[in-house]
């Protein structure tokens, strides 16, 4: 009974749950509700991969009406291990929590962190989950104004601003959104996406449906950071409360990345999008530039989390880079680098959470000498950074594989090069940190810290370990990265 | 213990032994009784596996696979079998060198520093016994990482500067070359699997297997061809030892190792030769060999002058694999223990000396021969066999060169290694004569009065002076264990 | 001209393209915040006319089913367009919300005024 309505569940148990928070708001008590409930999460998660894995497809009709007139949950090779990625980070940054979100945010807005934090992990699963464009902006909507909230109950009064400029930028990028569903609802009238993907084979005057693929992209890309409409990135990830920081940059902009794929390729088709229309080239541009600009801009920074925060941008041009490419290979790229980035980047961001935590440091040149005061954060560090450059052993390695050999099956030698040759600059930002901290005394403000609570660190290193284990072990993540490649490029036939 | 399992334990004992030794960090006495232990066993393992191989068995563990076809396994053949003794048997005699000279010195920091060489060794035997590309490459980038912070060790500015240039220059090579030779030798060959006679053969046009020949010499950054040397000099800054084993032997020989491996187990060498496109390495090989002895020649400090002839001997190795005749082939592999053994030694004497009395510059080694006769002595050992002379083991692979050159009808490659011979006297016996016939400055040559090295490093040059002998009479023997390279897979 | 008494019919896109781009034009070119947003809202309030007049069917009525009605207009954009309304009502409030929150911590809300003083803090 519960497997059957497990879509559902996977949505509603969080909203049910953030509203609970709403309403207790005591501190404690909506962490334990929020822990609670982020832990059923990757448990429902896996059990709906289970049932992909076997038997292909769930479709749920929500409410059972059915599509296309009713809304459906689908889940198939392409978003379920998505879900879990989504469910499994918000168990684990949940565990990370509640010191670290004690030492950053006063104690009469925890409950409303932990409600909005809730509610941005239901609108994520959300998104990953439906099969209906317009339900995919509400719950678009919903995670990011939820996230607008996490990011400015950051310490520092910069991050009302950052909050803001995401807030415009993030509703200028969904009302794109919502123009191009629109206009893909005028045409064909159905907003299910196997519906529209059934009825868009058979229209002739393609120039609206061109339209509507220009504004979703752009809209998409806005919420993806994709280079160059990655401006509110730096500016979130530097000013949010570390745990808020440490999640959204494993999923938020992963999830985007994944409804663009629904589109490119499940909805419009590969054949509309890549061969009858210039995509690729455009995708290829900017995605170079991502890879190199935001690397090269991350060397000079001189907070810790900005330099992670473009290093992002930059990783989020591999992925587009992949999805470029759109073939299988190259999609099984993009896809492994999703769930494998998303480990890297949230070792880091955790690892630095407990830095903050102990010393309240998180400028580079403060850092001197924290190697030997904070051994285990900084030894996760370095593997999860040794995950960024792509040393084979981690997950980062994998991923570059699968993208250099997706260039070099096109025979473009030079987009392999070029792929290798942005690493190089992950080699020095990353040399940086090691350098500082290893490298020279440590100061006061580093020698000096509280005892760093043991889930903090605990969980660090569980992410951080993942980096390997999935770069020795990568048959589970790449099989399913394939496997969602696969699923991806054969293309929605119909309703579920 | 099988054999598969003793070639797994070889490779990750010196990796497990960090354990014991970052615990034992307070104990200075138990820590280097640990990593001398561990050395001492990892050699008796990797040995006791010569006899084999010399045989013709081949032992394999089971592959591990990572994704997609790509796996992790261990193989042994002649070659890596060579590798792996040279590296485990030297890394015994640098750790009793090494105690004198961390303790001497009074170094900072020899727990990390035992730990990382521990990492280090590991990872050069993953490199000899590595069964595919892949498992190499893992293990090749594993060096690199563990070594960085010995290069760096000092932590000074210089030591932090030196350790950039040098990671820069071996990560940047590996990732920008060699990854992508590897992942189109994937494409292309469809295995990363070394085989005798290669995997590329009729894979791709001339053209393309000449230009992942290039990618692949020039990725392998380790080896040192010229112009991607820098990293060598540049990482002189480490403490002697480290430039003792490392890059004389560890490093540079898995750079060297890596690419006879690849032109023989990856392009074959009748692939090679059948297109021509070994032709370009040849006079590249050569070209660094005699440049980088040319430099050795104008540098007054003595670590940098080894470092530059580390440069032009690994260029040999480069030469007669690009010569790409069997005896050539053996040659080089040859080449590649009989200089760990001179160079090590020489290195070993550096370190003395500045142990002892703290001089660096050439121009200060006026009559050091009174004051180290047995430092000087085992210099002139090394030397001479650096230099190629009976009855010293560096003459045997020189030969092999020569006569492997003069088979593959390259006359020009036996005038390039007769004149680098010449260059070589030209840097090193100076050394030598200086040390013992001239005076030592501000005194006379009576009054000098011998102050040796601490006596664990008095130890460890002798015995690889020794050693430099001892592989003299051993060369049949190694030439025997190598051409198992070229010969049909035996009958079990 | 046939051009011209082609695109004329269509005056309701031409009045959705011209709320659109005056939005987007406010939110660039105003430097207070709650201009800003208002130029937001006016962005989104476009799109609620792109989905809902294109759902008037000329000739149809209310969607109410009736004896003797045969075409009716398009129920779903309304539905659509009421649940988009909500959206761009929270998300008005929040920006406003921070608005508040802004002045209270910088003092200004004017966007060039916080660029001086947003170095300051570096």
């Amino acid at each position: 009974m519960i497997e059957h309505h497990l879509p559902a569940l996977l949505v509603v148990v969080p909203l049910v749950a953030a509203v609970v928070t709403a309403l207790i708001r005591h501190g404690i008590a909506a962490y334990v509700t929020t822990l609670v409930a982020s832990w059923t999460l990757p448990v429902m998660a896996l059990m709906l991969l289970g049932q992909v894995l076997d038997g292909g497809e769930v479709s749920y009709a929500l409410g059972d009406w059915a599509p296309p007139v009713g809304i459906e949950y689908r889940v198939d090779g392409a978003n379920a291990p998505l879900l879990v990625l989504v469910a499994a980070m918000a168990a684990l940054v949940a565990t990370y929590a509640p010191r670290s979100v004690a030492s950053e945010i006063d104690i009469g807005r925890r409950g409303w962190f932990y409600t909005m934090f809730l509610l941005c992990v239901a609108g994520l699963l959300g998104i990953a989950i439906t099969a209906d464009a317009f339900n995919a902006f509400v719950f678009l909507e919903i995670s990011s104004l939820a996230t607008y909230v996490l990011i400015a109950l950051g310490r520092d009064r910069r991050a009302l601003l950052a909050a803001y400029q995401y807030l415009i930028l993030g509703t200028i990028g969904a009302t794109l959104y919502v123009v191009g569903v629109g206009l893909i609802f005028v045409m064909t009238g159905s907003l299910n996406m196997g519906d529209v993907a059934a009825r868009l084979a058979g229209i002739e005057n393609t120039r609206p449906i061109f339209a509507a693929l220009a504004f979703i992209t752009v809209g998409i890309s806005l919420k993806l950071a994709l280079f160059p409409l990655h401006v509110w990135l730096p500016n979130a990830y530097a000013f949010a409360p570390s745990m808020a920081t440490a999640f959204l940059a494993s999923t938020a902009t992963k999830v985007a990345v994944y409804l663009l794929l629904r589109f490119l390729f499940s909805l419009f088709g590969t054949d509309f999008v890549f061969v009858q229309h210039p995509i690729t080239p455009i995708l290829l541009a900017l995605s170079l530039a991502a890879m190199f600009a935001a690397s090269f801009v991350a060397v000079f920074q001189e907070d810790i989390k900005r330099m992670l925060a473009y290093s992002s941008v930059a990783q989020i041009g591999y992925i587009t880079l992949g999805v470029a490419l759109a073939t299988q290979t190259g999609l099984t790229g993009a896809m492994v680098h999703v769930l494998n980035h998303a480990l890297i980047k949230g070792a880091l961001f955790l690892a630095v959470g407990c830095i903050v935590y102990r010393t309240g440091v998180f400028r580079i040149d403060q850092l001197a000498g924290i190697g030997r005061t904070m051994p285990v954060t900084m030894a996760a560090f370095v593997i999860a950074g040794l995950g960024l450059i792509g040393v084979p052993g981690t997950v980062g390695f994998v991923s570059k594989w699968y993208l250099v050999a997706a260039a070099l099956e096109q025979g473009w030698w030079w987009l392999a090069l070029a792929i290798v040759a942005s690493s190089l600059i992950a080699v020095v930002y990353v040399g940086r940190i090691v350098e500082i901290a290893w490298f020279r005394e440590p100061s006061s403000r580093v020698r000096a810290g509280k005892r760093l609570p043991i889930e903090m660190i605990a969980v660090t290193w569980v992410m951080a370990g993942a980096t390997i284990y999935f770069g020795l072990d990568a048959e589970f993540t790449a099989g399913l990265a394939g496997r969602a490649a696969d699923t991806l490029l054969a293309g929605l036939a119909g309703p579920g | 213990m099988t054999d598969a399992q003793l070639v797994t334990l070889a490779v990750f004992l010196p990796a497990l032994a960090t354990v014991p030794i970052s615990l034992a960090a307070s104990r200075p006495n138990l820590r280097e009784a640990i990593s001398l232990a561990t050395a001492a066993t990892t050699a008796v393992v990797v040995l006791s596996l010569v006899p084999g191989v010399i045989a013709g068995a081949r032992p394999e563990t089971a592959r591990f696979s990572i994704f997609a076809g790509i796996e992790l396994g261990f193989a042994v053949e002649p070659l890596g079998m060579l590798f792996a003794s040279v590296a485990s048997v030297l890394w015994v005699v640098n750790t009793i060198y090494s105690i004198g000279y961390m303790r001497g010195n009074g170094e900072p920091r020899q727990t990390s520093f035992y730990v990382c060489f521990a990492v280090a060794i590991s990872s050069a035997i993953g490199i000899a016994f590595s069964a595919n590309l892949f498992t190499l490459f893992l293990f090749y980038e594993i060096l690199t990482l563990s070594t960085y912070p010995l290069v760096a060790h000092r932590g000074d500015e210089e030591a932090r500067s030196g350790g950039r240039v040098y990671i820069l220059l071996l990560l940047g090579t590996s990732m920008v070359l060699l990854l992508p030779a590897i992942i189109a030798t994937s494409v292309l060959a469809g295995t990363l699997d070394f085989t005798q006679g290669g995997i590329l053969a009729g894979t791709a046009s001339p053209v393309i297997i000449a230009l992942l020949l290039a990618a692949y010499m020039f990725g392998i950054g380790k080896a040192a061809l010229m112009p991607l040397h820098f990293w060598l000099p540049a990482a002189m800054v480490a403490p002697t030892p480290v430039s003792a084993l490392l890059h004389a032997v560890a490093v540079v020989k898995a750079g060297v190792f890596t690419v006879v491996k690849v032109i023989v187990y990856v392009f074959g060498l009748d692939t090679l030769t059948g297109i021509g496109a070994n032709e370009w390495l040849i006079y590249v090989a050569s070209a660094s060999l005699l440049l980088s002895s040319l430099i050795a020649l104008t540098r007054d400090n003595l670590k940098a002058r080894l470092a530059y002839s580390t440069v032009s001997q690994l260029a040999y190795v480069t030469l007669g694999a690009a010569v790409a005749t069997t005896t050539s082939v053996v040659g080089s592999s040859l080449h590649i223990a009989m200089h760990a053994a001179g160079k090590i030694t020489l290195f070993f004497c550096a370190g003395a000396i500045y142990v002892a009395h703290h001089k660096t510059e050439v121009s200060q080694l006026d009559g050091i021969g009174r004051k180290m006769p047995v430092t000087m002595a085992a210099f002139l050992v090394g030397s001479l066999s650096i230099i190629g002379m009976p009855p010293f083991g560096g003459m045997w692979s020189k030969w092999l060169l020569g006569l492997g050159a003069l088979d593959a009808g390259q006359a020009f490659v036996v005038a390039v290694l007769m004149l680098s011979s010449l260059l070589s006297v030209g840097y090193l016996l100076p050394i030598v004569a200086r040390g013992f016939f001239r005076p030592p400055p501000g005194e006379t040559m009576e009054e000098v009065k011998v102050k040796e090295a601490p006596t664990a490093c008095l130890i460890a040059l002798m015995i690889t002076a020794t050693l430099c002998v001892v592989l003299f009479f051993l060369a049949g023997d190694m030439q025997l264990l190598l051409e198992g390279m070229f010969a049909p897979p035996a009958q079990l | 001209m046939s051009q011209v008494a082609e695109l004329l019919p269509l005056y309701n896109y031409w009045i959705t393209i011209f709320l659109m781009i005056s939005g987007l034009y406010i939110v660039v070119a105003r430097g207070n915040m709650v201009k800003k947003l208002v130029g937001l809202s006016l962005f989104q309030t476009s799109v609620y006319l792109l989905y809902l007049s294109p759902g008037k069917i000329l000739g149809g009525t209310p969607p109410i089913i009736a004896e003797g009605f045969e075409v009716y207009s398009a129920p779903l954009p309304h539905v659509l367009i009421l649940t988009a309304i909500v959206v761009g009502v929270a998300t008005l409030a929040l920006g406003l919300a921070l608005i508040v929150r802004i002045n209270e911590a910088f003092g200004t809300i004017e966007e060039d005024e916080l660029f001086d003083r947003d170095d300051d803090d570096a």
